[in-house]
């Protein structure tokens, strides 16, 4: 049953990457990153982390793909490639490249992985992963929010129009 | 019967090549940008396997906060995207180089 369903979000997460960076629109690209994030937050649940799983779904899913497609909306009709330029490298010479890095990767890391530690029954739920963070990450818990309300500004502060010929 | 890890580290091997062949093979900028967060998301994959696999929550703890700043990151991200087609007209990566010597 597990490995049906792995099969499934492999085909689905690959397929989806592929389409990432083989779509000629970038509209395609954020779509078939929904695919690929939506996979990955099954294969999420396969590995016993329901809670990220579903901060998946929500976070990734939900909120960063939705604002990448707010934004192609915003430049929409301008938000292709020209094909006659040319990317930092050509496309054989970058493919081959990435394969021989990913061989290497793939290698290296499918070796690292023993056989898998027994687990209890309530791993990776919302309580467990909740006890651990206010047990011994509160600091940086507190970190992250600070780290939110300074994007938030950032955000803000990049999206204001500039004032003709003013200064920012 | 659970899959073993090796299998999940593999495809996450995989989407990383992906995403890293995106971000030099394309142009717009749009796409470099997805392309990265699908280099985020394979770390992430691997992270939670090897939480699984060692038994440990910390790994979990790590994607969390992962998260938290891939939100940041996007929100910024897009924002100086947005600001550089405002200036530029293009979100073509070859067109801003401003900072080539």
């Amino acid at each position: 049953m597990d490995a049906v369903l792995f099969g499934i979000v492999t085909c689905l997460a690959l397929a989806g990457g592929t389409g990432v960076i083989a779509s000629r629109r970038p509209v395609y690209s954020a779509l078939s990153l929904l695919v690929v994030l939506g996979s990955l937050a099954v294969d999420y649940l396969l590995l016993d982390a329901p809670f990220i799983a579903v901060l998946q779904v929500i976070i990734y899913a939900g909120a960063i793909v939705v604002l990448f497609v707010f934004i192609i909306m915003l430049l929409h009709a301008q938000s292709g490639e020209d094909p006659q330029g040319r990317a930092v490298l050509p496309a054989p010479l970058g493919g081959a490249l990435c394969a021989a890095f990913g061989l290497v990767m793939l290698v290296t890391v499918t070796r690292s992985a023993g056989q898998p530690a027994p687990v209890g029954a309530g791993f990776g739920t919302v309580e467990a992963v909740g006890r651990a963070l206010f047990s011994g990450f509160l600091l940086p818990f507190e970190a992250a929010s600070v780290v939110l309300l300074i994007g938030m500004i950032g955000a803000v502060a990049l999206g204001r129009r500039l004032p003709p010929g003013g200064e920012r | 019967m659970p899959v073993p890890a090796p299998y999940h580290l593999a495809l996450s091997a995989l989407l990383f090549t992906l995403g890293m062949v995106g971000v030099l093979v394309r142009r717009s900028v749009l796409v470099v940008f997805m392309s990265i967060e699908l280099m985020l998301n394979a770390v992430n994959l691997t992270l939670v396997t090897f939480a699984r696999a060692r038994g440990s929550l910390d790994g979990q703890l790590l994607v969390f906060f992962i998260l938290v700043v891939a939100a940041v990151e996007v929100v910024i991200g897009l924002a100086i995207i947005v600001d550089l087609f405002r200036s530029r007209q293009t979100v073509d990566i070859d067109e801003v180089d401003l900072l080539r010597g």
